[in-house]
């Protein structure tokens, strides 16, 4: 009937592969650190309005009302649409701040203006949800970790999330390069990120992991080349229907979602080339063996040779 | 036989989906837009009466109502057409009734009967969604302590006038102790052991500093807890009553961690007004006016409010506060000007007698106060630090002779505006925050900028489901269809789930519906994979299907166990919309795993299972 599944040689060019991730992580960590991430509203505080024109607005025109009328400190851009403007302000909190911009930006214009959206955020809160975000992310690389080396073992876990730190810092590393506003979405993205390139290492650990049973006389390279062959369509369809539906919710989710789905893409993208170059690329440098899986081999030994 | 499920299982199977279809069903009809209508208190009560004279006032007005209707509790629903008709509605309805009712903007769900008799209803949509305004506030629990901290010194005052102790001053300090000193250490060891024994609370520390005796009250950590916790009950509350009387359907309010209050309004058009009245932190003093040979250490002199450059002096002494007041009612006195009746507790009733009583023809102030903040920019070691100073304002608003004994009602003048007395009655009615509150978040979305939203996310839901089903079926044909009904059911079950959870769906939740499409072929992928592969070594058809199911189990279990961590970790920590995310992340992993591994499996056995197979199309 069929014939077995091709073979190929990733492990073959994995020292190619380290010194892809390695420039990867430079780059991104530089630009962290050198650009930072640009923080958006939610962690920075301060004050947002946007209003709706009926046809493209004047950016200049709008930056130089609201200077006229003596607010300090703003920054006006698009929002989305060339007809939608934002605006920032580094004023503190006053209730009317919102219909104080609009009633300036109207007073100046025949068309009828609309408050689309209003927001204020203390620099406390801002502040403490970058501390909650952090300690957030830390936690769940924690408790991850835990939960592989459960059920796994502890080489497995610190592969797995050794390629999660990876993703995350490449995802952070996009947006600091790039200089893309990193929201309160595009936290939860990168949450998610976590979430799925996970879901993708688990995979494809679970086969490696059966494979050490099941390929005794190979060595560990044999055994990781097969496994990531055996997993690589599944790897591959994920993906694909993944990015289809990230691709629809860039395109089509609006504004709001853009930074989000944003996150996701590189994500998904990255999550998917990690769990085959570092999350098994790691099992390598930590000299993974059969005998770290002897453990639990005992419960599984029968269904192996039920099925040679 | 291979591959076969018992009937019971098939039936279990269809009862789950059957149930989910009922529950997901309301999400179908849309939202009427509506005007909710309730009696405010016991002055006013809706009845069905007042819901027909209503309609016929619209219809007057040439706007139609779709249906009308009385819920429980002395609600009247009234249904329209569109947004625009709503809002005209609102305006005849409100000039009809008049006050002491409470008119809202709402929408109100079309489910129908038989569905919501079982439980049934649509999804409920974020402030995201929906338009709205989100406030996010932070009570100043130092002041609540300092408020009782300020009650105490007149107490223990009264209290050591009573007992005949003479004492020189009670102070409140900034560290937040009371000091008191005495005239001789005697009297203050009498006074220490009066006020152990009469407050359990206070922790009490004797001194002599410079041959003066002096008594240092703190008060114990756990009552400084039991007053902030009162605080927080004490505003959530007042915020409460000030959102019912603003008129506003389906409010939030509620503690976010130790010192912060969320109030969400959805619906709600008019933000600037839901912020004047939610942030205002007024109360009322009433203080007698001082004696003209009283001691500067016992009086303050405070402007009046409406006239600039008057000042009066009063004494330091509250008699009562806001906090006293049951009911205050907005009128006009006989001259037309704008004034406030108001009626006190019990308690304050007797206080306010008791001094009345020696104080005939003495004047009494009544002190508006004013709970306010400047936010200071500094730069400390090159970093900008915002930083916020809380002060108060207070400003005399009456001050008159009083005539006779006052008892537990009577009525205050000298407001500016007919607008001031009723929002001073509301504020007054609702109660006082029993400290004030700082605004550290809002966010207001507009409606259309919420109908945008729906609109954007629907469609984006719409495509990538599309682009799902169709790239399954070319890639895995007749598993691919099976999957993809599969894939259907699954988001039946996602939206079920949420309704039944009453789950608030947000941009962000629709995000997480779309990201569970994709991620949800996952465990199917992961099945028909296995699958060709075993078809591959070699194994006849029937035990492929079936190990490749049993085998891509555990895979599936732990792949989407440790992506529900992430998840739950995103709800913990994650607010508002954030949360909506990791819910529909949540509920979608979990259907995802009936889906693929029941609702798949079922499907491949009716289509394939039992029978001789040389080949499978996958």
């Amino acid at each position: 009937m069929a014939t077995p599944s091709k073979l190929y040689n990733f492990m073959g060019v994995r020292k190619l592969a380290l010194a892809f991730s390695l420039i990867l992580m430079l780059v991104s960590i530089g630009a962290i650190a050198v650009n930072g991430l640009k923080f958006g509203l939610d962690f920075t505080g301060g004050s947002l309005v946007e209003i709706g024109y009926e046809t493209q607005a004047d950016l200049e025109v709008v930056r130089d009302q609201l200077e006229g009328a003596g607010f300090e400190n703003v920054v006006v851009q698009t929002f989305g649409s060339p007809r939608d403007v934002l605006i920032r302000l580094q004023a503190d909190h006053d209730p009317a701040l919102g219909d104080k911009v609009l009633n300036t930006l109207q007073a100046e214009s025949e068309q009828t203006l609309e408050l689309r959206r209003n927001e204020f955020v203390g620099s406390q809160v801002g502040e403490e949800l970058r501390e909650q975000g952090g300690l957030g992310m830390l936690l769940a690389l924690f408790m991850i970790m835990v939960y592989l080396a459960f059920r796994f073992q502890l080489k497995f876990s610190l592969g797995a999330v050794l390629a999660l730190v990876h993703d995350v810092i490449v995802v952070l590393g996009f947006f600091a390069l790039l200089q893309v506003e990193f929201d309160l979405t595009v936290l939860a993205a990168v949450l998610a990120v976590i979430g799925y390139s996970l879901n993708d290492t688990i995979v494809v650990y679970d086969r490696i992991r059966e494979n050490f049973r099941l390929m005794r006389k190979s060595d560990a390279i044999e055994v990781l080349n097969a496994s990531l062959s055996q997993t690589l369509s599944r790897t591959l369809m994920t993906s694909i229907t993944t990015l289809l539906v990230l691709i629809a919710l860039f395109y089509f989710g609006g504004e709001m979602i853009h930074g989000f789905a944003m996150a996701l893409l590189v994500g998904v993208v990255i999550g998917t080339y990690s769990s085959i170059y570092v999350a098994a690329n790691a099992l390598l440098v930590l000299k993974v063996t059969r005998e770290d899986l002897l453990p639990p081999q005992k419960e599984d030994g029968e269904e192996a040779e039920e099925l040679p | 036989m291979l591959n076969r499920y018992p009937l019971w299982k098939n039936l279990m199977i269809l009862l789950v989906l059957a149930i989910a279809g009922l529950y997901a069903v309301p999400n179908l009809y849309p939202d009427d837009f509506a005007i909710q209508v309730s009696g405010s208190r016991n002055t006013a009560a809706m009845d069905t009466a007042t819901l027909e004279r209503l309609e016929a006032a619209l219809t007057a007005s040439g706007v139609e109502a779709k249906a009308t209707e009385m819920q429980q509790d002395g609600v009247g629903l009234i249904r329209l057409a569109s947004s625009d008709a709503q809002l005209a509605a609102k305006e005849v309805i409100t000039e009809q009734l008049g006050s002491g009712y409470v008119v809202a903007l709402n929408l109100a769900p079309t489910t129908p009967d038989w569905l919501s008799s079982l439980g049934a209803g649509p999804m409920k949509l974020g402030l995201d969604l929906r338009g709205g305004v989100h406030f996010l506030l932070e009570v100043d629990m130092a002041q609540a302590v300092g408020q009782r901290l300020d009650v105490y010194v007149s107490e223990i005052k009264s209290k050591l006038r009573d007992e005949k102790l003479r004492y020189r001053a009670v102070d409140h300090l900034d560290d937040g102790r009371l000091a008191i000193r005495f005239v001789d250490a005697e009297t203050r060891d009498t006074a220490s052991s009066l006020l152990l024994r009469t407050y359990q609370e206070f922790l009490v520390d004797s001194q002599d500093i410079d041959g003066e005796a002096w008594l240092y009250v703190n008060l114990t950590e756990q009552t400084i807890r039991e007053i902030e916790d009162y605080a927080i009950k004490q505003n959530l509350t007042t915020l409460r009553n000030r959102v019912n009387e603003l008129g506003v359907a389906e409010p939030l309010v509620q503690r976010q961690g130790r010192n912060r209050i969320v109030v969400q309004l959805p619906g709600v058009q008019d933000a600037a007004a839901a912020k004047r009245i939610i942030g205002k932190t007024a109360n009322l003093e009433f203080r007698l006016e001082a004696a003209p040979d009283a001691s500067r250490a016992l009086t303050e002199t405070y402007d009046f409010r409406n006239q600039p450059g008057r000042t009066a002096v009063l004494e330091k002494d509250v008699i009562i506060t806001g906090a006293s007041v049951s009911n205050a009612q907005a009128a006009f006195d006989e001259n037309g000007m704008p004034q406030v009746s108001i009626t006190l507790d019990a308690k304050g009733g007797q206080l306010m007698n008791r001094v009345t009583r020696n104080a005939i023809q003495r004047r009494m102030a009544v002190l508006f106060v004013e709970y306010k903040q400047r936010t200071l920019v500094q730069t400390i070691d090159g970093e900008r630090v915002e930083k916020r100073i809380p002060y108060t304002e207070k400003g005399i608003i009456s001050l008159a002779t009083i005539q006779s004994t006052l008892g537990n009602s009577f009525r205050i003048t000298g407001l500016d505006s007919a607008q001031e007395s009723s929002e001073l009655a509301l504020l007054l009615r609702a109660g006082a925050l029993a400290a004030p509150i700082y605004f550290v978040e809002e966010r207001t979305v507009g409606p259309s900028l919420g109908a945008e939203n729906i609109e954007l996310g629907t469609l984006s839901v719409q495509i990538g489901f599309a682009l799902v089903l169709l790239f399954m079926f070319i890639y895995y044909k007749v598993f691919g269809l099976l999957a993809n009904i599969a894939l259907t059911l699954n988001l039946v079950l996602l939206v079920a789930v949420m309704s039944l959870l009453s789950a608030t769906l947000t941009l962000p939740g629709i995000a997480g519906i779309v990201l569970t499409v994709g991620m949800a072929v996952d465990a199917n992928v992961l099945i028909f994979e296995r699958i060709k592969e075993e078809l591959r070594n070699g194994l006849p058809v029937q035990s492929a299907i079936h190990s490749g199911f049993a085998r891509a189990f555990t895979t599936i279990l732990d792949a989407n166990i440790t992506t529900l961590i992430a998840a739950v970790i995103l709800f913990a920590m994650g607010t508002g919309p954030v949360k909506g995310f990791a819910v529909t992340l949540s509920v979608g992993i979990l259907t995802s795993m009936f889906t693929a591994l029941l609702v798949t499996r079922a499907l491949v056995n009716l289509v394939y299972g039992g029978r001789t197979l040389k080949k499978v199309m996958i």
